[in-house]
């Protein structure tokens, strides 16, 4: 079976710069911010109000519905009041903002043996926490654990590549939480009865591998398997492929195929909930770039600023002229640095010059660069162009739908054609209109 | 430190290929083929290319000026253009009617379809077709050191009143007649090479191209089927290889699909045999490159590929009422 797509590219990885730090505990000053939806779904309710006294691991905010997610404060303090704040991704949002006490007095985590508990109590448990998809979705996890026909669930696939540059946070959860890792995978196997586990881990990093190997060693139904280190390896089809040889189209439900795909932080976080009975408040965050004086990873308090997670890295060498929330392929060009971490958030990237604010477009010159990385086999060149012209109808006769916005054409178009950023546009246009009339 | 960042969609990088560098690259992989041409056929050759590459330059400039838009000759795909049209011409070619290929390549082909990227034909073959109907006695005039002579391809040519016999080896080094670029096989699979191993060109393309004209001519030709000797000297004359590598490949006039490159290759060699085999000319190549180029549209819609996970749509069940 291959170990790979088709298409796809290598960006320079910097993954050097933090892979071999282990994971700081950055304690927070001041105040902490807790946007109501850093999840996929409906927003959180909040179920505290300005003055209440918390501790940390407190419920402050309740899921909305079926797809959402409960918050948790993630230190001791007071709510300080419930306003609009900037959120790391763009834009702002509504928050929860608590007054760190310096405490960390915890509330009391009831601890538990998955064996003993049945399936709708490990879901529960695993709903409470607050547990969602860190690979950037931020799908709750009870609902990914627990698909339409999950008897007919045949692999877990867990994301362990880890292809976006520069981040290296799941990389230290595969490399020092091994155990966890495995205690959630093998938790999620008994929601999942029938179906067999494979870590997909890029092959550049061995030492995981390594580990990984070893510990799954004596369950039949983990296995490891190295794959080509090629962004996008890491997106959940190109996974998918690589490790189990199913080819599922993007525009599908992976379920629908009788595969689940989970990340490997996920699946820590589903042990944590589980085993230790501790909600989701703290995340690995790489700091890392070439401006960042002394790269390396943290384990955060959500809702710390982004700000101090920069001076707990020395600050920067030099003015950077770009912050990235998340890797330099999919991650999001930040301008305040006072929006909090958030669950999904993988890194804090700072760079001296921002290539991309340079470059000049010029005309298509048709060279097919994009068509050949595209890993859903698209023309992006073709899309673009429908894109920009607005033509919906020739859009999704080209498949435009099916792409999942990885950017592979926009890097490497020599023209310099802001390709997926046309096409993104446009499919949310065409999704959009689709809503309409269905209404 | 500063306040302001800057803020955009990502991706946040970009390779380091870009439309210069490629033209770049493609014109270094054409200078051994145009060296071995100022070497067989002397001064007159390097003063055509120079001035292909001039005049090509200079004319895209001076339309660009007139006609208001940004000049792009930094893009370097004139300066190719330029090239590859003198590497088309025989080295006594006079040089006021290169002048005007140069021109109506920039400006007919070129700038009228909205420049870089818009034309359907490629520049340099489709103003090597124009001169040749225009000016055909100087098109077909090779002069090898001060003596005119035929070149090997109609020397081959059956019926025609050259014929004869080539030496293979002559032609695999290029110490033959013809135009200044297309003679030494050799040197131009040097500058090939140099451009598969960069994958500036994929080789699906020429390798289908030359299989497809292979197999044609192994089989087919009248008189030398089955003819291994003939079928080389086939390969290996006239403007196969320079056309096959270096103009069927141009990006903007051939297909972008994989399945459509396949294609596009097989439609080359089988009108590049046809030309040659029962056209007046000896020669091809330059014609079946600009007229598959017409095809390309079409090449295209019938090979857009299928997504990733791609399922035929089931056919709708008969209705039970």
């Amino acid at each position: 079976m291959a170990n790979t797509f088709k298409g796809g590219l290598h960006p320079f990885g910097g993954k050097e710069l933090t892979q071999d730090m282990a994971p700081v505990e950055l304690k927070p000053k001041g105040e902490l911010v807790f946007p109501l939806k850093m999840h996929a779904g409906a927003p959180a309710v909040p179920v505290v109000k300005p003055g209440d006294t918390v501790l940390a691991g407190q419920l402050i905010a309740e899921a909305g519905s079926t797809v959402s997610a409960n918050i948790h404060s993630s230190v001791s303090g007071k709510v300080k009041k419930i306003e609009m704040r900037p959120f790391p991704t763009g834009g702002k949002a509504q928050a929860i903002v608590i007054e760190n006490d310096g405490e960390y007095t915890e509330v009391e985590y009831i601890k538990s043996d998955p064996e003993a508990l049945s399936r709708e109590e490990l879901l529960e448990k695993i709903r409470s926490s607050g547990a969602i998809g860190m690979g950037g979705a931020g799908f709750p996890v009870d609902q990914k654990l627990s698909p339409h026909g999950w008897e007919d669930i045949k692999y877990l696939v867990i994301n362990g590549a880890e292809c976006e540059p520069y981040l290296t946070s799941d990389y230290r959860v595969m490399v020092d939480d091994g155990e966890k890792l495995i205690s959630g995978i093998k938790i999620a196997l008994k929601l999942l009865p029938n179906a067999a586990a494979v870590i997909g881990v890029e092959d550049n990093k061995p030492e995981a591998i390594k580990r990984l190997t070893a510990l799954a060693a004596g369950e039949p139904k983990i296995t490891v398997k190295a794959v080509k280190t090629k962004y996008p390896q890491g997106s959940d089809r190109t996974l998918t492929y690589a490790t189990t040889g199913l080819k599922i189209k993007s525009t599908a439900h992976a379920n629908e195929y009788g595969v689940v795909v989970s990340n490997v932080t996920s699946l820590y976080n589903v042990h944590e909930a589980v085993v230790e009975g501790r909600p989701l408040t703290r995340r690995i965050v790489t700091v890392s770039g070439d401006s960042i004086t002394n790269p390396g990873n943290f384990r955060v308090y959500i809702g710390t600023a982004f700000s101090e997670l920069l001076e707990a890295a020395g600050g920067t060498s030099q003015d950077p002229e770009k912050y990235i929330n998340g890797g330099t392929m999919m991650g999001f060009a930040m301008y305040d640095l006072s929006a909090p971490i958030t669950k999904t958030s993988a890194s804090l990237l700072a760079f001296k010059k921002d290539e991309v604010s340079a470059v000049k477009r010029g005309p298509c010159i048709k060279c097919a660069s994009c068509i050949g990385v595209c890993p859903m086999q698209l023309m992006p060149n073709k899309l673009a162009k429908l894109a920009e012209k607005g033509d919906a109808e020739e859009f999704e006769k080209l498949y435009g739908s099916y792409c999942i916005e990885c950017g592979c054409c926009s890097y490497v178009c020599p023209a310099r054609i802001p390709l997926k950023q046309s096409i993104k546009a446009m499919k949310a246009a065409v999704k959009a209109a689709k809503r309409r009339e269905r209404r | 430190m500063s306040n302001i960042f800057k803020v955009s969609e990502s991706p946040h990088v970009r390779g380091k290929r870009s439309t210069q560098s490629i033209m770049i690259e493609v014109f270094i992989a054409l200078m051994p083929g145009a060296i071995f041409g100022i070497y067989n056929f002397g001064v007159n050759a390097l003063i055509r290319l120079l001035v292909g590459v001039g005049v090509c330059i200079a004319v895209e400039a001076i339309y660009q000026a007139a006609m208001k838009k940004k000049v792009t000759v930094s893009d370097m795909s004139a300066a190719l253009t330029g090239l590859l049209l003198a590497m088309n011409l025989p080295a006594e070619f006079p040089i006021w009617m290169e002048v005007v290929g140069c021109a109506f390549a920039i400006i007919v082909v070129k700038q009228l379809f909205g420049g870089l990227g818009q034309n359907f034909m490629n520049p340099a073959l489709a103003a090597r077709c124009f001169l040749m109907l225009a000016y055909t006695a100087q098109m077909t005039n090779y002069v090898i050191d001060g003596v005119s002579s035929p070149t090997p391809l109609a020397i081959l040519k059956p019926g025609g009143e050259a014929e004869g016999v080539v030496n293979l080896w002559d032609m695999f080094t290029g110490n033959i007649n013809g135009v200044i670029g297309e003679t030494s096989v050799i040197c131009l699979m040097a500058g090939a090479t140099y451009l598969l191993i960069r994958r500036i060109i994929s080789p699906r393309i020429p390798f289908i191209y030359i299989a497809t004209f292979a197999a044609f001519t192994f089989l087919l030709t009248p008189g030398h089927n089955f003819d291994f000797i003939y079928l080389l000297e086939e390969i290996c004359g006239g403007g196969l290889i320079l056309g096959a590598f270096f103009m069927a490949t141009d990006y903007v006039t051939s297909p972008t699909t994989p399945k459509g490159r396949l294609l596009y290759g097989v439609v080359l060699g089988v009108i590049t045999f046809i030309f040659r085999m029962f056209g007046g000319s000896p020669e091809g190549v330059s014609y079946a490159i600009i007229f598959s180029n017409l095809l390309v549209p079409f090449i295209e819609k019938a090979t857009t590929p299928k997504p990733f996970g791609w399922e035929k749509p089931a056919k709708k069940e008969a209705r039970h009422e």
